[in-house]
């Protein structure tokens, strides 16, 4: 399935889900999916027997605070590329979904309404793989996934302070002793 | 530095039994099986047959602390590895020789100023003897700085105090 098709199955079988749909001829199509339907909509993806998609290949945290607009560049003779989405949120989170038996991708991308203390539901119960993509979306970028059955840091020390991707974050001084002046 | 030093006062006789001491220290260097990052690589190259660390007797990578004369620090060392090393380092026995391994090991690398997780040098937990720059350094020049350790410990008084060294009582 193309991603015109795959956009359409979802939106018809979750209606008010689909806040958004970027297709062709953007670089990288993807959806923006509402947070409270995040679960419902990924379990369709999961279990459809068309959509199929048995893999979860990414969590991405992305933060938007220092973003500024930047038109992407085109080669001679294309057409040009619609403007990009300029940001919806301060934290979002990108899904990369894979599927081996029908061969095809699909991007799921979902805005944390909350800009001091992101959130999203966690996807373990559907993609097992979820849980250590989620830890480390949880320590780098901070951002909570609910009901995740183990949410630590999964690369920084445990006694880390702040998440270090974050546009904000403050370099530590000083470490256990160490110095990192 | 091991049992031997400053048993002796400096004298004529002791010269050569230093330069045996010297001699067995220098030529079974053994390193530690220990690599952190990319680095790591490089010095596992030099443990294979096509440069053949053995050659100068530093072939012999341990398994355990606890048998080793060399750390080779190869690699990104991280502040949740800092203690580890740290620890590793106190379990190795004396006489022993550290040598920091590339850009990173040596003063932080390409993680200097954006890396929020390096230590921006390994000097900064454990004593460090050979600095090797390069990112990585090549084979060869792996192969120079453990003859540069060598040439360092050839210089090494084992058993006669160091000059302006004051003997404990
Ligand atoms: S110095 Fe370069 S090659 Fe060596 S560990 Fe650092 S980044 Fe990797």
């Amino acid at each position: 399935m193309n991603f015109d098709e795959i956009a359409d199955r979802i939106e018809e079988l979750h209606q008010g889900a689909v806040q958004a749909r970027v297709g062709e001829p953007a670089k990288d199509p993807y959806l923006r999916i509402s947070s409270e339907s995040l679960v419902e909509v990924m379990r369709t993806l999961h279990a459809d027997r068309d959509l199929a998609f048995e893999l979860l290949i990414s969590v991405t945290g992305m933060d938007w605070s220092t973003w500024t607009p930047k038109m992407p560049r085109v080669k001679k003779g294309d057409e040009p590329l619609p403007e990009p989405e300029s940001p919806v949120s301060r934290y979002e989170v990108v899904y990369h979904l894979l599927s081996v038996s029908q061969n095809h991708r699909l991007v799921i991308k979902v805005a944390c309404a909350d800009d001091e203390r992101p959130a999203q539901p966690t996807l373990t119960g559907i993609y097992p793989a979820a849980d250590w993509l989620e830890r480390e979306t949880w320590d780098l970028m901070g951002i909570d996934f609910q009901g995740h059955p183990d949410l630590r840091r999964i690369l920084c020390a445990e006694d880390w302070v702040g998440h270090p991707l974050r546009k904000d974050y403050e370099f530590p001084t000083e470490y256990h002793g160490i110095s990192a002046e | 530095m091991g049992i031997l030093e400053n048993s002796l006062e400096e004298n004529v006789l002791t010269t050569s039994v230093d330069r045996l001491a010297n001699w067995a220290r220098r030529s079974s260097v053994w390193p530690m099986t220990f690599g952190l990052a990319c680095c790591a690589i490089e010095m596992m190259a030099v443990g294979c047959a096509h440069h053949d660390l053995d050659r100068f007797g530093a072939g012999a990578f341990r398994a355990t602390p606890r048998q080793c004369d060399l750390m080779i620090i190869a690699g990104t060392v991280t502040y949740k590895m800092a203690e580890s090393i740290q620890r590793l380092w106190e379990q190795m026995p004396d006489p022993k020789y550290a040598l920091a391994m590339g850009a990173c090991a040596t003063g932080g690398g390409p993680y200097y100023k954006y890396g929020y997780h390096v230590v921006k040098g390994v000097d900064r937990i454990i004593p460090v003897d050979i600095y090797l720059p390069g990112c990585p350094p090549r084979p060869e020049a792996l192969m120079d700085a453990i003859m540069a350790l060598q040439a360092k410990i050839d210089r090494d008084r084992v058993i006669r105090k160091r000059p302006g060294q004051v003997l404990e009582a």
